[in-house]
């Protein structure tokens, strides 16, 4: 048996694909929500939550706000600590001996779950809570990722720099830090997602009256299914932000990396 | 060698012992290697005789376990911050995220020079080595070959007195091979470095060297040093004269006088 190989799609099929999976998806929904009225409750059909998500943009986007910058927030300060760490870790044996066994703690905790006794510590009012799990959720994707990009370069590399007399930290400046870039951007591209999902979550778990997923839970309770989805498209557009970016920028740091 | 100016390398009774988990592995045992200014010597033998460790103590990037080694007079270590050596290897080992031009200067970028001595110095290199054209091209947009010529340019950038070169057309096709082994010789005679060339073809080590330094493994030794001299110009014609086949054969039955199993050399 000969294994058929799939055959490539022609150019406008790679973007017509996925809109059609899309709609034919739209129109199952509204089939079930509208025409047939079978959809419990708290499914509405997409046509309301978007007419919800422009009624009320103003208060959607103050609350998106607030999230995406404590996202931000998180993956900045996270990344910034991961990457120092890294950087510690990759040149001294020592340091790499006392962050592995931390990390590897750190990677199993479910970091939400510490949420509570964060807004306890910091108070109810604070938004740091949020921000810390964010912020720890971004370290562990960056600090790995870069930790492994650290050690990439290739010994052929090394011999040209150290033949050429130059000093640690011109080596680290020219080789050890692009060669670890495109591994650096692919941290960061998971650590995205991971701080936008975890500044969400955070917001279940108490703290400040304001946020996507504080509006999330308020409005599924009282039943305000529209809205509570209009607050669900506006997490989705924070991600998807935050993912885009993080790609762009990842693209743009391999586009060198190989041969 | 009776020349006032110091030899370019001139190493005597030099060891090296790698010590591992399994035990002391000795790389090389007792070489003595004068090479003097200006002159073009191979070193040439079978796989694990030691060639490219005895090239790697040159450029200080091991160290002697044995002996003394002074380049131009100099400790290997003094020599190498210095930039008295430039080096290539098997590998182009070039930079993918930098242009041409800016891996060329990458030596002279970490000597602190600034950007225009840098351009300058750079365009005569790459109308040396014949790669003007593509001064702003990356190393993915080359071929093998040209990789090649980019890293041969870098190891001439500071002008050294002295080329290091280990294996670096070996991973090349045999017509690129014997371009790129003329335009060394060329090189060499333009710039007057001395060369320490490693190599396991036969051919290629009488085509492009005054001498010809034949080397036996375990312990890594040297067992032969062939005098070439060819007189004249190296060029396609010398590659079909009976006075270069009579060095190829006067090279390869120096190789084999020292038990060697796999005679495997071209």
């Amino acid at each position: 048996m000969t294994p058929v190989e799939p055959r490539a799609l022609p150019r406008w099929a790679r973007y017509v694909a996925p809109i059609a999976v899309g709609v034919i998806g739209l129109g199952l929904w509204m089939l079930y929500t509208s025409v047939l009225g079978a959809a419990p409750r708290m499914l509405p059909d997409p046509v309301s939550i978007l007419q919800e998500l422009i009624a009320r943009w103003d208060i959607i986007w103050a609350d998106m706000l607030v999230t995406g910058t404590n996202a931000l927030i998180g993956l900045l300060v996270g990344s910034a600590v991961a990457i120092a760490l890294a950087a510690l870790a990759a040149r001294s044996r020592a340091v790499d001996g006392m962050a592995a066994p931390l990390v590897a703690a750190l990677a199993v905790v479910p970091i939400v779950a510490i949420t509570p006794v964060l807004n306890t510590m910091f108070g109810a009012s604070s938004q740091f809570g949020r921000q810390a799990v964010a912020g720890l959720a971004a370290f562990i994707p960056v600090f790995v990722n870069v930790l492994r990009g650290l050690r990439q370069t290739r010994a052929v590399h090394r011999d040209v720099f150290r033949a050429s007399g130059a000093t640690s930290d011109q080596t680290f400046r020219f080789l050890t830090f692009p060669t670890a870039l495109p591994y650096l951007t692919t941290g960061l591209r998971l650590a995205s997602s991971l701080a936008v999902i975890s500044a969400l979550v955070a917001e279940y778990f108490g703290g400040p009256a304001e946020g996507i997923g504080t509006a999330i839970a308020t409005y599924a309770k009282s039943g305000r299914a529209d809205l509570a989805w209009a607050y669900v498209a506006g997490g989705i557009i924070i991600g998807l932000a935050f993912f885009l970016v993080a790609s762009l920028l990842e693209r743009l740091a391999s586009r060198r990396s190989s041969a | 060698m009776t020349s006032a100016l110091p030899a370019a390398v001139k190493a005597t009774g030099v060891d090296k012992v790698f010590t591992g988990s399994r035990g002391e592995v000795t790389a090389l045992a007792g070489v003595d290697l004068e090479v003097a200014a200006g002159e073009f010597v191979s070193l040439i033998g079978p796989s694990g005789c030691g060639k490219s460790t005895l090239l790697r103590l040159i450029a200080d990037l091991e160290t002697s376990t044995g002996g003394t080694l002074e380049i131009f007079g100099k400790s290997a270590s003094q020599a190498r911050q210095d930039q008295d050596y430039g080096i290539a290897f098997q590998q182009a080992g070039l930079l993918p995220w930098r242009t041409v031009r800016d891996n060329i200067g990458l030596p002279l970028q970490l000597h602190g020079q600034d950007k225009r001595t840098r351009a300058a110095r750079v365009d005569e290199l790459t109308a040396l080595v014949g790669l003007d054209e593509f001064v702003d091209h990356h190393p993915d947009q080359l071929s093998g070959g040209m990789q090649q010529r980019v890293a041969i340019a870098r190891a001439l950038a500071s002008q050294p007195r002295l080329l290091l070169m280990d294996e670096p057309f070996g991973a090349l096709d045999e017509m690129t091979r014997e371009y790129l082994q003329s335009e060394l010789t060329r090189i060499a005679a333009e710039t007057q470095a001395a060369v320490v060339f490693v190599t396991h073809s036969i051919p290629e080590a009488v085509f492009l060297s005054d001498r010809v330094v034949v080397m036996s493994p375990r312990p890594g030794r040297i067992t032969d040093i062939i005098d070439v001299s060819l007189a004249g110009e190296r060029d396609e014609a010398l590659r079909e004269s009976p006075a270069y086949f009579e060095r190829v054969t006067a090279v390869r039955e120096a190789l084999h006088g020292t038990h060697v199993d796999r005679p495997n050399e071209r």
